[in-house]
């Protein structure tokens, strides 16, 4: 409830804006005096987390449908999202993902195909057509949601992992291009998170966050224009050592 | 298999008799259905932050995690009414709204509780001889029975499952939303007097006189005080602290507070910290530091919920918990809480905690525990033969037409709580009726035979 009417409001677009995570992103992005636009492909929860945003902190956030998988329709929903903000936004948060398991994606190449096409393809496909336009405009953020599991293939989950590192070479190569035109690219890796997937998992407590908790870690993290972000700091030295261990001898393990 | 869930072991906020409950978390509303109709656990209970004392919300068979629902939904700041989920704990409300000048109109002693556990066990307050239970403020809630219909209850429609809902301790079904009516208040801060009594008559007589004037009311007692000072006790009187009571950097934000940094307990301290010894130091210590002062100004953090800074305070009573014991007597039974006081100095059973006060009209819901006489709530950790001396102390409730509030209890009998509360045949039909096969059940439902019959003539 807010009340600052500055002349050019700050916006923000997140995607995949129904997920735990993004919706904590997106309340920090709120109480932090942005306009929003929520999209996802969830159309009722999205609602539902939009009223909530609109509810807790009085700022706009408007729900819109989006479909990561529909590629063609991205152009379209760059142009909507600015109608509706009635400007670019300054930037844009990725947060949607695709997670199969593994074995079932083994035995069945449309899971392994969505999670490509989610985590990768989507990716790439809504992140290019927002790098255009912050390029040409000299400013802006774009942040995404990458994960530890694409730091190194496992056998555990890398028809997802695969897909994942993908999407942190792409978002790399992006933050060196867009480097000279001063846009951000955050790449966030958050581990193991307190959510529905990972509820009941026997993990040990202290490498799990709580959505709001990484969010607001998150949320620092754009605000301070960092490159790459762990959640826990833990995090980032179990996958210095994991990204260390020789292939001769990890290609023998099971972690 | 079916919905996604978790071995826990679970308490109450008092942690005595911890049971492993199969516990399921839905994170959104529409997983909520699938849980309650999942046909793996015999019986559920709703469970918000785990703050009533005892077996409210612990269920072996199936207990349900609802703090990961708590969408707002719409506030209008005309009507000052919130419709949220009922996950929405009261920090967030207080988050949210207080810095638009608007605060809860009713609220217990700690804000990490839900919005669903508010209603469920109708909390009351310091200002309930102005303002009654938490249910007065509530106009409708969205209700999950046994059949899985969405019942909307309010006071004028499915008013019969309302006044049962509310208070009712999750038996009726799942309290999945509410509307509730926020209140508008003039800052963040509260005007306390504070007005020292020497023992327990003073205290009683200084309420009676003084409490009409102030909308908080609410008395810290020594329980270790003995003889001519058994019952000495600092009253805090406060109300709403308007703009010119504030000095300047205050009024300049009158809705902004700085909330205290929170100290965690981070492991079970030793049972013995708290002894009568450590708990006298700090009583006569915090009644020395308390004299008879008027308008100290106090941030509503601090008056409302001192012991919220102190994260999980329950630790410090050891890993054998405590019992947390609330009694009311009709105000002509005043009698009986020296008795009480007597009976606990005498034992020497530290009460770090003890806080008296008088309590208005009592509300229309069926089992909501307040009525109008004097509450006395303390404190009691968990050593040697407590069962034997709680009962003790049932009794001289009981003989003194006094009963105990259900968010507090762990141990009392079916016979005490049926003596006491005289409008449980009604709750019963209405939980019969509602839930005939006892979907909806609590090891404290079994515990005082609030669930239906035929489980209760074989538990």
């Amino acid at each position: 409830m807010a009340d600052h009417n500055n002349l050019s409001r700050k916006a923000a677009v997140i995607l995949g804006g129904a997920s735990a995570v993004a919706r904590y992103l997106a309340l920090e992005f709120a109480k932090d005096g942005y306009d929003l636009v929520l999209a996802d492909f969830d159309r009722d929860e999205n609602e539902r987390i939009a009223a909530d945003i609109r509810t807790r902190t009085g700022r706009r956030c408007v729900p819109m449908f989006f479909d990561a998988l529909a590629f063609d329709t991205h152009e379209g929903f760059v142009r909507e999202c600015e109608s509706v903000l009635g400007q670019a936004p300054e930037g844009v948060v990725l947060c949607f993902g695709f997670m199969p398991e593994q074995l079932a994606a083994q035995a069945d190449f449309s899971l392994a195909r969505r999670s490509i096409d989610t985590n990768f393809t989507g990716a790439v496909s809504i992140l290019e057509r927002y790098a255009a336009i912050f390029e040409a405009r000299r400013h802006g953020f774009i942040a995404a949601i990458s994960s530890v599991a694409g730091d190194r293939g496992r056998k555990a989950n890398y028809l997802y992992g695969a897909a994942k590192g993908g999407l942190t070479r792409y978002l790399e190569g992006l933050r060196n291009r867009l480097h000279a035109a001063k846009v951000a690219v955050i790449t966030i890796k958050p581990g193991f998170m307190d959510t529905k997937m990972t509820y009941g998992m026997p993990l040990p407590a202290p490498l799990v966050a709580t959505p709001p908790q990484a969010a607001r870690v998150m949320y620092a993290a754009i605000r301070k224009r960092k490159n790459n972000v762990h959640v826990l700091w833990f995090w980032r030295f179990i996958m210095i050592i994991i990204r260390h261990i020789p292939e001769w001898q990890f290609k023998k393990m099971s972690v | 298999m079916g919905e996604p869930h978790k071995t826990m072991q679970l308490s109450g906020w008092g942690r005595m008799r911890p049971e492993p409950c199969r516990t399921y978390r839905p994170e959104r509303l529409r997983d909520c259905a699938p849980v309650f109709s999942d046909p793996t656990p015999d019986t559920l209970i709703a469970r918000g932050y785990g703050r009533s004392y005892g077996d409210a919300a612990v269920n072996a068979a199936g207990v349900v995690d609802m703090t990961r629902l708590n969408r707002m939904r719409s506030f209008d700041p005309v009507s000052g009414i919130l419709e949220c989920e009922s996950g929405v704990s009261l920090e967030e409300i207080i988050d949210a709204f207080l810095p638009n000048g608007f605060f809860l109109p009713v609220t217990p002693g700690t804000k990490f509780v839900t919005v669903g556990g508010a209603i469920a066990n109708d909390v009351h307050g310091k200002n309930h001889h102005c303002d009654g239970t938490f249910s007065r403020f509530v106009r409708e809630l969205e209700l999950l029975t046994a059949s899985s219909e969405v019942l909307l209850c309010s006071p004028e429609s499915n008013a019969d499952i309302f006044w049962a809902t509310v208070g009712g301790i999750g038996l009726t079904g799942c309290i999945l939303s509410a509307k509730i009516q926020l209140m508008r208040v003039p800052s963040a801060y509260i005007s306390v007097d504070y007005h020292r009594c020497a023992n327990l008559d003073a205290a009683l007589a200084a309420m009676e006189e003084r409490d009409g004037a102030y909308p908080y009311s609410v008395a810290w007692v020594d329980c270790l005080a003995e003889g001519n000072t058994l019952g000495r006790s600092v009253l805090m009187h406060g109300r709403h602290a308007e703009p010119k009571d504030l000095d300047r950097r205050q009024a300049d934000r009158p809705y902004a507070v700085q909330t205290a940094h929170k100290l965690p307990v981070p492991f079970n301290f030793p049972g013995f910290f708290l002894n009568s010894w450590s708990v006298q130091a700090f009583n006569n210590w915090f009644y020395n530091k308390h004299p008879d002062l008027e308008h100290v100004i106090v941030d509503y953090d601090r008056f409302f919920y001192p012991l919220d800074s102190i994260l999980q305070w329950n630790r410090m009573y050891g890993k054998r918990g405590f019992v947390q014991y609330q009694a009311t007597m009709p105000l002509e039974h005043a009698a009986g809480l020296t008795k009480l006081l007597e009976a606990l100095s005498a034992s020497k059973r530290a009460s770090f905690l003890a806080v008296l006060k008088r309590f208005g009209e009592q509300g229309p819901g069926l089992l909501s525990y307040p009525f109008k006489g004097y509450t006395l709530a303390l404190d009691i950790p968990n050593h040697g033969d407590i069962t034997q001396f709680l009962r003790d102390l049932d009794r001289m409730v009981l003989d003194h037409g006094g009963r105990l509030y259900l968010a507090k209890d762990a141990c009392m009998s079916r016979q005490s709580f049926e003596a006491a509360y005289p409008r449980l045949s009604e709750f019963r039909a209405i939980k019969e009726r509602l839930d005939p096969k006892g979907r909806f059940s609590s090891s404290m439902a079994r515990r005082l035979g609030l669930t239906v019959q035929k489980e209760a003539e074989h538990g």
